[in-house]
């Protein structure tokens, strides 16, 4: 996955990436591919199928580290998830 | 920090045993009684780096085991008066003692001395549990490693639920030359992921393994960076706000930038 710095890549900032990484899979007791992530992305998959049709097989769930808007760190559980359809459920049918 | 204190760092080999012993002669330059304990049970070492091998004869156990007085297992410093240890047993395991009975061993030193330290062992099992027991405040010792890093995190985690808040950390052989290349971690980074309080920063010093060598510690040593580094940590132990020894600075790219522009 390409990821863009804005600081130069040195081996005390891999170290600093690394670390943040584990240590929330650490403190949350879970491996970045075990069960809970596996369960997380079934959860979320069930809430999201009543409103759209979705690609399972595509479907991605990670926890990052990112940069908020304030330029200060901040970590995500980013949830990617392709969209085949959105099921209609208003009012209006067609 | 309160006057029973565990120093603890998950990992082994960052400097725990070098720490208790310097932090222990510190307090008592300062005026303070203070016995340490090493509660590495079958691996004892804080006896050698304070240079008293020699005058063991009861131990840990023999103390919990009721074989001798507590005073009995007593030693005395050889240089530092008001300084005392109780060594760790070295043919025993650590299921020798209990968190029960380290519980109840410090709170008979606590109405004897000023300070209690307690030299931890390295991991997370019951010689971990044991050192914990009686302690109220935590130093947890790291150096800016990934697995030493992470291992005080797990550390800090256990503290926490073991109900022990008070722990600060001590980032200990900081070598500022490298920080400034990029290839080790940053003081600030380290703190930004561990989230606790600094209670101090010791850099990489040469001295240290000398001091080893001959079994005295070297705080206070005006020559050498980590004596005086340990002196400012004994400090902030008894409350005082001393600022951070200057290392020559820890400059990123900022650091660099400013040193360039204010050259004339």
């Amino acid at each position: 996955m390409a990821r863009f710095r804005r600081r130069r890549t040195t081996s005390s900032n891999v170290a600093k990436e690394r670390l943040k990484l584990v240590l929330i899979h650490d403190r949350a007791g879970t491996s970045p591919s075990g069960d809970i992530m596996e369960n997380i992305k079934k959860d979320i998959i069930k809430v999201i199928s009543k409103y759209f049709e979705v690609q399972e097989d595509l479907f991605d769930v990670e926890i990052q580290n990112t940069q908020d808007i304030n330029g200060s760190n901040a970590t995500t559980l980013t949830a990617n998830i392709p969209i085949r359809r959105i099921k209609n459920l208003g009012k209006n049918k067609y | 920090m309160q006057n029973v204190i565990v120093v603890t760092s998950g990992k082994g080999g960052v400097g725990k045993t070098t720490t208790v012993a310097n932090l222990g002669a510190g307090l008592v330059q300062a005026g303070k009684k203070v016995v340490l304990i090493d509660t590495d049970i079958g691996l004892r070492n804080l006896d050698v780096v304070l240079g008293l091998e020699n005058r063991i004869v009861y131990d840990l156990v023999d103390i919990v085991e009721g074989t001798c007085r507590l005073k009995q297992a007593l030693i005395r410093d050889k240089r530092y008066d008001g300084l005392f240890l109780i060594p760790a047993a070295q043919t025993r395991d650590k299921t020798a003692v209990s968190p029960v009975q380290m519980k109840k061993l410090v709170s008979e030193l606590e109405a004897e001395f000023d300070y209690v330290l307690i030299d931890c062992p390295a991991g997370i099992e019951q010689g971990f549990k044991n050192a914990i027991a009686g302690a109220k405040s935590a130093i947890v010792v790291t150096v800016p490693e990934v697995s030493a890093v992470r291992d005080a995190d797990r550390i800090i985690g256990l503290l926490s639920a073991s109900g022990i808040d008070d722990c600060e950390l001590l980032v200990n052989r900081l070598r500022p030359d490298l920080v400034k290349k990029g290839d080790m971690l940053a003081l600030d980074d380290t703190l930004d992921i561990l989230g606790i309080g600094l209670i101090g920063v010791v850099p990489e010093d040469e001295t240290i393994i000398r001091s080893s060598n001959i079994g005295e510690p070297i705080v206070g040593s005006e020559k050498a960076m980590a004596g005086k580094a340990y002196k400012n940590i004994t400090q902030r132990i008894l409350g005082n706000n001393v600022p951070l020894l200057d290392m020559n600075g820890e400059g990123r790219l900022a650091g660099r930038l400013k040193k360039l522009f204010s050259v004339k």
